[in-house]
């Protein structure tokens, strides 16, 4: 058996696959709010409670209808998406020529709305999901026990995240995506429905939070205030990351999970804290980010 | 004083007029900028806006593309007013916009940018036949659109909109900032636009330019139309001209 530094093997892996799977969360729920960002120019403090509808609605379409974890995995982002549209066309469409402050107020303000109601209705202590059969258990790897669930959220949402990179930067749509980013006017100009790109893309944006929160379900307990925890640190992931770039949020928020898992190995005093360091090291030494574009 | 101008117009009278504004006013926020331009394009022509810097021949374009927030007047397109039209529903009318600033995405690719805009209406030049037009943009397809040269980024802006069939085009300043060559090939471009029959507002500071390419030319000046000069007439009036042009 070897050692590293005096760590245990087992538990430094164990520490990597737990940061590996918020990075997991981070991934996902910081690529949702730069693709937002990027077009609707509104910082989407809504974003955790997005992410909890994600699980409520994994939830109750469980408990109430009967509808199992996989069809959940499409179906929950799409009714949060289908929110998030009526949002977008009720609210946010009026804020567009607005500083963004009035955007992350309205945002913030509809977080806790959404998650009061929850509150209300299902209490804070939060309700029990279960892992779906298909994927209980784990694997021995030999230097570590890998909880098949675990595996499974770490793929998913690699695949869910490069899928999203791949729509914006290679295809026509997200060429559309992208020319509406940089240029709505013009775009807007050459006949291409920018008002509906930008419903569609916030749709998108809450869709993905809703997916983080299905695959968050089983392993957290499904609670009105789980989105409003995770969302404070991937708002640093982004600070960290820088708001312009997909493949930026994507990396930064897998790298910063590592990161904060092996600080809970080496220095564990600090790991609820050392993404928040890394956050004012980099606001000093690159404000935009570290894949962000200076305007 | 502007029926005066366009009387002087006679193969634009307004019932054949493919686009006609009238009294058209806009404004940038406060600011009043357009002070009633009316001008006249027939079908096939290719009249130029010739006027000082700041004279209001950007946002007469912009204001006929429906890209300026408040705009007030009439623009009639085939019989149809667009003041009221979104620019997207003005560009689906086969209205094809290249802004003075180009307009290239540099988060998209060239070949991106080429493809962008949807097609507005049958009979736009297919890609090879644009490739033919711009031999450099086949070169560098895969490129990021804003690494091109000036003059690239120019043809690529003009070869975008030739692609989606609009066949009424906006022009503006195609010529600043390049080199002669540069200046030749789009001239020759735009006379072979002319004559396969597309109708070009063409905002031009380099009168010579405008000149070897132009049907007729409308004077801009404090966002009024103060004189409309046929291009035959043009060298008789050069003096008129330098007055209002101030080279
Ligand atoms: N975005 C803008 N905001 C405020 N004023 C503007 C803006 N763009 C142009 N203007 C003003 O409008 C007037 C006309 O400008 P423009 O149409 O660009 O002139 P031209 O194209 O003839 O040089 C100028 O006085 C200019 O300063
Ligand atoms: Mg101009």
């Amino acid at each position: 058996m070897f050692e590293l530094l005096g760590i245990p093997p087992q538990a430094l892996f164990g520490q990597l696959l737990l940061g590996l799977i918020n990075g997991s969360f981070y991934a996902i729920l910081s690529l949702g709010l730069a693709v937002i960002f990027g077009l609707l120019n509104i910082i989407n403090f809504t974003h955790g409670a997005q992410y909890m509808m994600g699980a409520f609605i994994a939830w109750m379409l469980l408990n109430w209808v009967g509808i199992g974890y996989w069809p959940a995995l499409v179906l929950a982002p799409v009714i949060a998406g289908v929110t998030g549209v009526i949002i977008e066309r009720v609210f946010l469409k009026r804020l567009y020529h607005l500083d963004h402050l009035y955007g992350l107020l309205l945002t913030f303000g509809l977080a806790l709305i959404i998650q009061g109601l929850f509150r209300n209705y299902f209490g804070s202590s939060g309700l029990p999901y279960q892992i779906p059969a298909e994927l209980r258990g784990g694997q021995n790897l030999g230097f570590m026990f890998l909880p098949n669930y675990r595996g499974w959220v770490v793929v998913a949402s690699l695949v869910v995240c490069l899928a999203t990179w791949f729509i914006i930067e290679k295809t026509k749509l997200g060429a559309y995506l992208r020319a509406a980013t940089e240029n709505p006017t013009l775009t807007q100009a050459f006949g291409i429905n920018v008002p509906l790109l930008i419903t569609l893309t916030y749709g998108f944006g809450v869709g993905l939070a809703a997916f983080a929160g299905v695959l968050a379900a089983p392993i957290y307990s499904v609670n009105p205030n789980m989105g409003a925890d995770l969302i404070i640190v991937v708002f640093a992931v982004v600070v960290i990351g820088g708001m312009g770039s997909i493949m930026g949020a994507i990396v930064t928020g897998f790298g910063l999970g590592l990161v904060e898992g092996l600080t809970k190995v080496f220095y564990p005093e600090a790991s609820a804290t050392v993404i928040f360091i890394i956050m004012a090291i980099v606001l000093l030494v690159k404000p935009a980010g570290l894949f962000g574009r200076t305007a | 004083m502007a029926e005066a101008v366009l009387d002087k117009a006679p193969a634009a009278t307004a019932a054949k007029a493919m686009l006609s504004v009238r009294d058209l006013h806009a404004w940038y926020g406060e600011s009043h900028v357009l002070h009633g331009i009316s001008l006249d394009v027939a079908e096939g022509e290719v009249i130029t806006l010739l006027g000082r810097n700041g004279a209001g021949k950007t946002t007469t374009l912009k204001s006929i593309m429906g890209i300026i927030g408040k705009r007030r007047g009439q623009v009639t397109y085939q019989g149809q007013e667009t003041v009221s039209l979104s620019s997207r529903a003005i560009a689906r009318l086969g209205i094809g916009y290249v802004p003075e600033e180009r307009g290239i995405f540099s988060s998209l690719s060239v070949e991106e940018n080429l493809m962008l805009p949807p097609r507005v209406r049958e009979g736009g030049l297919s890609v090879d036949q644009i490739y033919e037009l711009f031999p450099n943009i086949k070169e560098r397809l895969t490129s990021q659109g804003t690494k091109l040269s000036g003059g690239e980024q120019q043809m690529l802006a003009i070869a975008r909109i030739l692609r989606t069939g609009a066949n009424f085009l906006l022009l503006d300043e195609p010529t600043e900032g390049l080199a002669p060559v540069i200046i030749e090939q789009i001239g020759r471009t735009i006379a072979r636009l002319k004559r396969e029959g597309f109708t070009i507002i063409l905002v031009e500071q380099n009168f010579r330019f405008a000149q070897s390419v132009a049907d007729r030319h409308y004077l801009v000046e404090q966002g009024r139309v103060v004189d409309m000069i046929p291009n035959a007439e043009l060298d008789q009036n050069i003096d008129k001209l330098h007055a209002h042009l101030g080279v």
